[in-house]
């Protein structure tokens, strides 16, 4: 099918775009990468009578370090975050999850801004942010406002911004030098979004035993969520196949997960924990500097 | 709603075209430019027919607007070829090994990788098929599309075809 018809703007700074989003309001839609929009246009499940993109605007594409906070613009493209060589060194799962979103040619054209904008549950960013705490920038003419990934991606597609609000940057800490690390997926082929999906980061004591652990888990609930009570119980422990295995336990019983075309609730809980150990071991490995 | 006068650089031509915003790229690369190499399976991205490079890189020209890519170089099918007008090493090693049938996913399939064998001269197997995984053959069952990629890489950088295998 074809798109509805809509006007064009490209505005080429943010205090353009700001104006054009208070004239037209809810009937506007923001256009970054479009490989999220465009195909529900295309199907007419997203009819918008204004599309501003903001491709034009300067500045927002950007990824830097600044006083050990990784500032990534909101249209650097997903496979700008694969190969930033920044990136690799200082939070190499951003690249790693990056490689598994959709193809190449979409990577070439979708942001980090849009994606989270969109707020799917499944997405990469999505499980990346909440990973990783990251504070999300949010500009409009008001000023400029930063919020928490928690308050920010509320449930299914649905994230805390207003008609007239543009996400401009997400903020991410780097890993600890020595920090292991490992993003899993499972999807029924590559390029899908993912079934059930595991992010950790974990850092060892001298003695070998866990001194800081996140653990994210994608696919189980409307949102990623964070297994804080094994991240906190495990501090102190040492991190053997006991140890995992009652991990991975946990995460199948984490969030209220619904049984789709894609998988029943059983096989996302036997994911979870297939998943969760995977990763907890592939991060073991990383731990002090390993490959 | 009102048409708009816009210019695309296609194969290194600019061509003059009066299009709606709602125009997809797609679209007008094969109703406007008269340039129908480029197809159109699904139109959500997940087909990969329509794969064209923008600035050299794939992208989905299903899922851009005509309007988006002004001041933008569009390469297509069209523009691929080889030495006198002959065949590219890729599209020669598809013709060898048999890497298409109907020809429909074939298009989008010699742009990707004449953009990503630039990238990547010499490509694993893993790494041909993680890409080629966002282009769908119905026919071939793609072990012949993924040998000819390989025997394409491997005469790219000089070496005797047939040494991939
Ligand atoms: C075939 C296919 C496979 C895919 N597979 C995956 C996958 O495996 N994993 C994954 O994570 N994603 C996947 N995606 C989605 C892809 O990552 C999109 O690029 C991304 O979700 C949206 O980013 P975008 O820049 O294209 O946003 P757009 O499509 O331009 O916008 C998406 C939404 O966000 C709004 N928006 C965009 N930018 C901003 C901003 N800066 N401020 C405020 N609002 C904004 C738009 O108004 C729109 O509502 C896939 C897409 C396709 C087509
Ligand atoms: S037609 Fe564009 S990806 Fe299928
Ligand atoms: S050759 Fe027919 S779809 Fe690939």
């Amino acid at each position: 099918m074809k798109p509805a018809k809509f006007t064009y703007h490209t505005p080429d700074s943010l205090e353009a775009a700001f104006q054009l989003l208070g004239e037209y309001g809810d009937e506007a839609k923001i256009i970054a990468g479009g490989q999220s929009l465009i195909p529900v246009m295309n199907l007419r499940l997203a009819q918008p009578e204004h599309l501003i993109d903001i491709n034009a605007i300067n500045g927002l594409s950007q990824i830097r370090e600044e006083g050990d906070i990784i500032t990534i613009g909101a249209l650097s493209r997903h496979r700008e975050i694969e190969t930033s060589a920044l990136l690799k060194e200082r939070l190499p799962l951003l690249p790693e999850a990056a490689m598994r979103i959709g193809h190449l040619a979409i990577r070439n054209r979708g942001t980090i801004g849009g994606s989270l904008s969109n707020a799917d549950p499944a997405a990469e960013w999505s499980l990346m942010a909440f990973l990783m705490d990251a504070d999300i920038e949010i500009t409009s003419a008001r000023g400029t406002r930063m919020a928490d990934i928690t308050d920010f991606i509320q449930s299914v597609y649905t994230s805390d911004l207003s008609a007239d609000e543009i996400l401009t940057a997400v903020k991410f800490p780097p890993i600890a030098p020595g920090e292991g690390w490992a993003v899993c997926r499972i999807s029924r082929r590559a390029g899908d979004f993912a079934i059930v999906s595991v992010a950790t980061t974990i850092c060892l004591d001298t003695s070998g035993a866990i001194e800081n652990l996140r653990l994210c888990i994608g696919g189980m609930d409307v949102t990623p969520v964070r297994i804080s009570h094994v991240e906190h119980a495990a501090v102190g422990q040492m991190p053997n196949e006991a140890w995992i295995k009652s991990a991975a336990e946990v995460a199948s019983g984490i969030g209220s997960p619904e049984s789709d075309m894609h998988a029943s609730a059983e096989y996302r809980r036997e994911m979870a924990a297939h998943l969760t150990a995977e990763a907890l071991r592939e991060a073991l490995k990383r731990c002090g500097g390993g490959a | 709603m009102k048409k708009v006068a816009i210019t695309l650089n296609i194969n290194n031509r600019d061509v003059d075209m009066l299009v709606e915003p709602r125009k997809l790229l797609s679209d007008a690369i094969r109703e406007d430019a008269r340039l129908t190499g480029t197809h159109v399976g699904c139109e959500h991205g997940v087909c990969g027919a329509c794969t064209v490079l923008v600035d050299g890189k794939p992208q989905r020209s299903c899922l851009t607007f005509a309007v988006q890519t002004q001041g933008k170089a569009i390469t297509t099918i069209e523009a691929v070829k080889g030495n006198n007008d002959g065949y590219s090493a890729l599209q020669q090693a598809l013709h060898e090994e048999h890497g298409l049938q109907c020809g429909f996913c074939t298009p989008g399939i010699i742009v990707t990788f004449e953009a990503y064998l630039k990238e990547n001269t010499n490509p694993t197997e893993d790494e041909i098929r993680d890409v080629l995984s966002g282009n769908l053959c119905r026919c071939t069952g793609y072990q012949n599309i993924i040998r000819a990629i390989q025997k394409a890489a491997a005469v790219m950088r000089g070496e005797t075809p047939g040494a991939a295998k």
